[in-house]
């Protein structure tokens, strides 16, 4: 495989860029594996990397039965961000926060992680309090975060609107400075490139339709290419958690919801950072390309159907645009939804489950990208040790029975 | 958005509607006498099918009512409406 340098960039030019390597084989599956995974979206695809890298498993297969990043991976806004109120939530975002920091690098493979700042708005006196309290609660857990006055937060993002008289006026807002974005598609390629590099099988258009358990351990997976045998196996499945872990007998505290993104049309750069509200729910980039990339909230029943209510999309432009009047002419190009797993404290699910060798993580509801590489690097751990990583142990599934949530309820901006 | 049969009123936009998830879930008689499991199954774990689905609404922007209602969560059809009471044919569910 190709290392990308400056070298092999000029090397292929002169061959006319004719002869750039696939990123991956397609192998077929072989009849078992140590470790399978089920899920080739980001987390799925960062936990082989992260097993064959740090753990050294590399009989390793991820099984995905679409196409690699299609699901949510490649349907979310791209936001990262790691200022959540709870030590466990703020050790585990901002584990991840740091992988991202130098992710480019360790892929060999530009994901363009971008650290322009998130911008949360405060719209009320509430709102300012809990701000505070959430700046005050990072800092203690060695994560960035700031308090800005509305002049502040206009100096950051001029494109702001603090007019007094729009229905929620800007107060001030909390800033996260090593917040930003990367690209989503990048991030599932580059782990996908590095997993395959070390001996991880990736195999597409592979659906698992079956889990086999005997005695209480689950042995192998029935797929859409035959059945394979598995020593340990990871469910990373997303907004369809629920239906895999069911074909292992098990239930999860989790709802499926569609939840809707929304692209316009690319223009010049014209707007220089994230900028999130939880109260009147918007959030905001541009992406590289230039499309405003807009997420909206999630429906309020649950679906598999990957397409959501105009009503949502309304409600977030009317809200967009209130902050951000400059925008009222642009069009918007495409609009999607993909399907989140919802836990009822809003914090993932990563570990092990009642049936042995049958690791979940899930739960990521409306936020999971930004844990991405986090998100893998514990989960590989965890599949590799058979017993979560310090940071990921308190995300049991065993929170609900014992009561030891993590409640993040108000930590995701996406109406819910 | 999707167009709401309420058993009292009609057909609707589903924003007069609210919705209240799985239908059907009975509040334990003595839950100081379930185990811990039980009782977590009661309170968080929800059916999260990708098929049918008997669900509650309300409507709250109309009559104010609860009914139940079969959908497909795949297609997002629905399937039949109940007033509150009336038990959903539970073959298929």
């Amino acid at each position: 495989m190709t290392r990308f340098s400056i070298f092999s960039l000029a090397r292929n030019a002169l061959s006319g860029h004719a002869n750039w390597p696939a990123y991956w084989r397609s192998p077929e599956p072989k009849r078992g594996y140590d470790v399978v995974i089920i899920g080739g979206g980001g987390h799925g695809l960062a936990t082989a990397y992260y097993l064959a890298k740090v753990h050294k498993v590399t009989n390793v297969a991820v099984l995905e039965r679409g196409w690699l990043g299609g699901g949510n991976t490649g349907r979310n806004t791209t936001i990262c961000r790691s200022n959540y109120l709870y030590d466990e939530s703020a050790a585990l975002y901002d584990h991840a926060m740091q992988l991202w920091e130098g992710l480019s690098a360790e892929l060999n493979y530009n994901v363009m992680f971008s650290q322009r700042g998130v911008l949360m708005l405060a719209h009320n006196t509430h709102d300012l309090q809990i701000a505070r309290r959430t700046v005050h609660a990072n800092r203690l857990n060695g994560v960035d975060n700031e308090l800005l006055t509305a002049e502040e937060a206009k100096a950051f993002c001029p494109q702001l609107n603090l007019s007094k008289d729009i229905r929620y006026p800007v107060m001030g807002a909390a800033l996260q400075r090593r917040g930003g974005t990367a690209r989503h598609d990048a991030v599932a390629w580059g782990y996908a490139r590095g997993a395959d590099r070390l001996g991880v099988d990736i195999i597409q258009n592979c659906e698992v339709t079956g889990i086999r358990v005997e005695g209480g351990r689950a042995v192998g997976v029935e797929t859409s290419r035959g059945y394979i045998a598995a020593g340990r196996i990871g469910c990373v499945a997303a907004g369809h958690s629920s239906v895999v872990a069911g074909m292992a007998g098990i239930e999860l505290p989790l709802e499926s919801f569609p939840l809707q993104a929304l692209v316009s049309e690319p223009v010049k750069p014209a707007f220089p950072c994230v900028v999130m509200s939880n109260t009147i729910h918007a959030y905001i980039s541009q992406s590289d390309k230039g499309e405003l990339v807009i997420g909206a909230g999630t429906d309020q029943y649950i679906s598999y159907a990957q397409r959501g209510g105009m009503q949502i999309i309304e409600h977030t432009l009317e809200a967009i645009l209130e902050l951000f009047p400059i925008f009222s002419r642009m069009r918007m190009l495409r609009s999607w939804a993909g399907i989140v797993d919802v836990t009822p404290d809003r914090s993932p699910i990563i570990g092990r489950t009642p049936v042995d060798n049958f690791f979940i993580n899930c739960g990521w509801g409306t936020g999971g990208f930004k844990a991405t590489p986090g998100s893998g690097h514990v989960f590989a751990h965890t599949l590799a040790h058979g017993e979560p990583h310090p940071i990921n142990a308190p995300f049991t599934l065993d929170r609900f029975v014992n009561g030891r949530l993590i409640d993040e309820a108000a930590a995701a901006a996406v109406a819910h | 958005m999707l167009l709401i049969t309420c058993p009292h009123c009609g057909p609707r936009a589903e924003t007069e509607f609210r919705n209240g998830g799985e239908a059907g879930i009975v509040r334990p008689r003595d839950p100081a006498a379930l185990s811990d499991g039980a009782w977590t199954g009661y309170v968080f774990t929800r059916q999260n099918p990708k098929g049918r689905f008997h669900e509650r609404w309300c409507h709250a922007q109309g009559c104010g009512r609860w009914f139940t209602a079969v959908r497909d969560t795949v297609t997002d059809r629905f399937l039949s409406f109940h007033p509150a009471g009336e038990q959903p044919d539970e073959a298929g569910r």
